[in-house]
């Protein structure tokens, strides 16, 4: 996919490979690199995968991967939780029970 | 000659950095043993109570809600003893601008930065604290990067710190996340040198110091409503801060007889800076993992001193469960109409519990809430927890093992706070010194220093100091 100069895209670095990561991470980490995503506006057209330069919100150059345009949010409230229902009719009932339910 | 940018080669920087983007010459509260003169640094770099009163107010952070907690006190009494069951009160610092006390170090943080003339501001944090900074920063016209530990090595992060990174997007900031580890401290480092930006540390003398604003106002509050301060105020503890913070605001009040309470959620087990661990864990702060070793070990965080020294000022320690301070969410907003973010409510579980062995006529105040929203809610972090394999049903509390279950309590009486030994972490925190400094003698000056940051005894501090082998020499 063609991304156009200007585009507001985010970007994905490695910023330790796994064998430079600090020796107090514990052995599961280091098997991983760290990694680091941000956001900016591609300062040249390109293609998604493709390294690129990006500008940040603040003004600074960042390099990397190409993975996105204008990125969604996807958090939301997740599934719903049946659970958390029961609490509520439980406390309404420890604290009001019988008066308030006639 | 260019720079070593590796991590050994960053990290070797560390203090030149620092001193560079914080503006504060440690070394001058340095006696060159153990003891350094925290007082002096809080009154030298930080700002008086009435300068920061004036410059939170500026910008509408403060003067939050006293509120009552009414319907949860009388729960509390049905399942205490007779006689027993505390009123609680809730400070509601949701109502800060940014959505929580956060907003109070960081208006202090980013009004010094602009004062002494940088152009922007850095914080690392996952948490409320990168919201603060960036509507702070928004505020006043500066620029702001926020460095967060967000995703493990599969990409997937918690829901909690991905709507915290919205937030600090929606305020104009950058924010760069990063896969889990502690090197998050590294490209902390890295991006200081590239920008010259402030270090608004959170463990700064005026992030502390920000904080007292919240003790003062509890104290002032109280003495207007109910002519007299409250008996117990409970934090919720994580670096230490806002402990500390607030328990300095109290004191500054003269409300010195006030009980002050830190609560963590019990995360044994889980380390925090595994990768496959990371998304076992259902709160991204507010718990042991954080609040262990900053209180055993103040000075690892990313100032050479930190003013955050919780031992200082912390009267009892105890710990809750994740089940249980989603639980106290869910009733919060069910039984009290607040529907707020379950860190916070970290220490409503606690005092919850607490407020069931004190008389009726007694007062325990939770001294913050945060806000709450999609991704930073009871119901898609529980989500997030099942979807990860962790097993969600009611039970006992009891039988909670981080990492493997989250039990909601079957009834609001198993809600049952668990003291830490404070004792241990006293020695552990003297302990951390002696070998930090690799001292074989140390001076009084340092025994006193270490009876004050751990609100002990000369006896006490002595005794730890001979398990060590260590003399005092005058």
């Amino acid at each position: 996919m063609q991304v156009k100069k200007g585009e507001w895209v985010r970007i994905h670095n490695i910023v330790l490979d796994a064998k430079e990561r600090a020796p107090q991470v514990p052995e599961d980490t280091k098997k991983v690199p760290l990694e680091a995503w941000v956001k900016g506006f591609l300062q040249h057209d390109a293609q998604i995968g493709d390294e690129v330069e990006v500008k940040t919100m603040t003004g600074r150059i960042e390099k990397g991967k190409l993975i996105e345009v204008n990125s969604t949010y996807h958090h939301n409230y997740g599934n719903f939780v049946p659970e958390l229902l029961q609490i509520g009719i439980s406390l309404r009932d420890i604290l009001w029970g019988g008066e308030a339910h006639e | 000659m260019s720079r070593d940018m590796s991590y050994e080669g960053v990290m070797a920087r560390k203090n030149e950095i620092m001193k560079k983007a914080i503006g504060i010459d440690y070394s001058i509260f340095e006696s060159g043993h153990i003891r350094f003169d925290y007082e002096e640094m809080m009154r030298e770099t930080g700002y008086t109570l009435d300068e920061m009163q004036k410059i939170q107010g500026d910008t509408g952070v403060g003067n939050t809600p006293l509120l009552e907690l009414k319907n949860l006190t009388k729960l509390a009494r049905m399942v205490s003893p007779a006689g027993k069951g505390a009123r609680i009160f809730v400070k509601d610092e949701a109502a800060n601008p940014s959505g929580s006390f956060k907003a109070r170090r960081a208006a202090n943080a980013v009004y010094h930065a602009k004062k002494l003339g940088y152009k922007g501001v850095i914080a690392a944090t996952s948490g409320n604290y990168g919201a603060a900074v960036a509507s702070q920063a928004a505020i006043h016209g500066l620029k702001c990067i926020i460095v967060q530990e967000c995703y493990d090595s599969k990409g997937l992060g918690q829901p909690e710190i991905i709507e915290k990174a919205r937030k600090c997007e929606a305020y104009g900031a950058e924010v760069v996340q990063l896969t889990v580890g502690p090197e998050l401290f590294y490209t902390f480092l890295k991006l200081l040198e590239e920008t010259g930006y402030f270090n608004a540390s959170l463990y700064s003398p005026f992030g502390i110091a920000g904080v007292e604003t919240l003790g003062y106002e509890i104290a002032m509050q109280f003495r207007e409503r109910v002519g007299r301060d409250p008996d117990v105020v409970v934090c919720t503890n994580a670096g230490g801060g806002n402990l500390t913070g607030t328990a300095r605001g109290l004191l500054k009040a003269g409300a010195d007889h006030v009980k002050v309470v830190g609560a963590s959620v019990d995360l044994t087990g889980l380390h925090m800076a595994s990768d496959e661990q990371f998304n076992k864990k259902s709160f991204t702060t507010g718990h042991t993992g954080f609040g262990i070793p900053f209180a055993t070990w103040p000075d690892r965080s990313d100032v050479p001193r930190s003013a955050a020294r919780p031992l200082r000022y912390m009267d009892r320690y105890v710990i809750v469960t994740q089940g249980q301070v989603f639980y106290m969410t869910e009733t919060l907003a069910q039984i009290e109409g607040l529907e707020r973010g379950p860190a916070g409510n970290t220490s409503l579980a606690a005092a919850f519990s607490i407020a069931q062995e004190l008389d009726e006529d007694k007062i325990i105040v939770v001294q913050e809430t945060e806000y709450t929203g999609a991704g930073k809610h009871v119901q898609p972090q529980l989500s997030f927890a099942r979807d990860n394999g962790i097993e969600l049903k009611f039970g006992n509390p009891e039988e909670e093992v981080p990492g493997k279950n989250i039990i909601l309590p079957e009834h609001p009486r198993l809600i049952k706070a668990k003291d830490i030994d404070l004792n241990k972490l006293k020695r552990s925190y003297i302990h951390h010194c002696i070998e930090t400094y690799s001292k074989n003698e140390i001076s009084s000056a340092d025994l006193e220093f270490l009876v004050q940051d751990t609100k002990s005894s000369v006896e006490f501090v002595r005794e730890v100091l001979s398990e060590k082998g260590v003399k005092v020499v005058e």
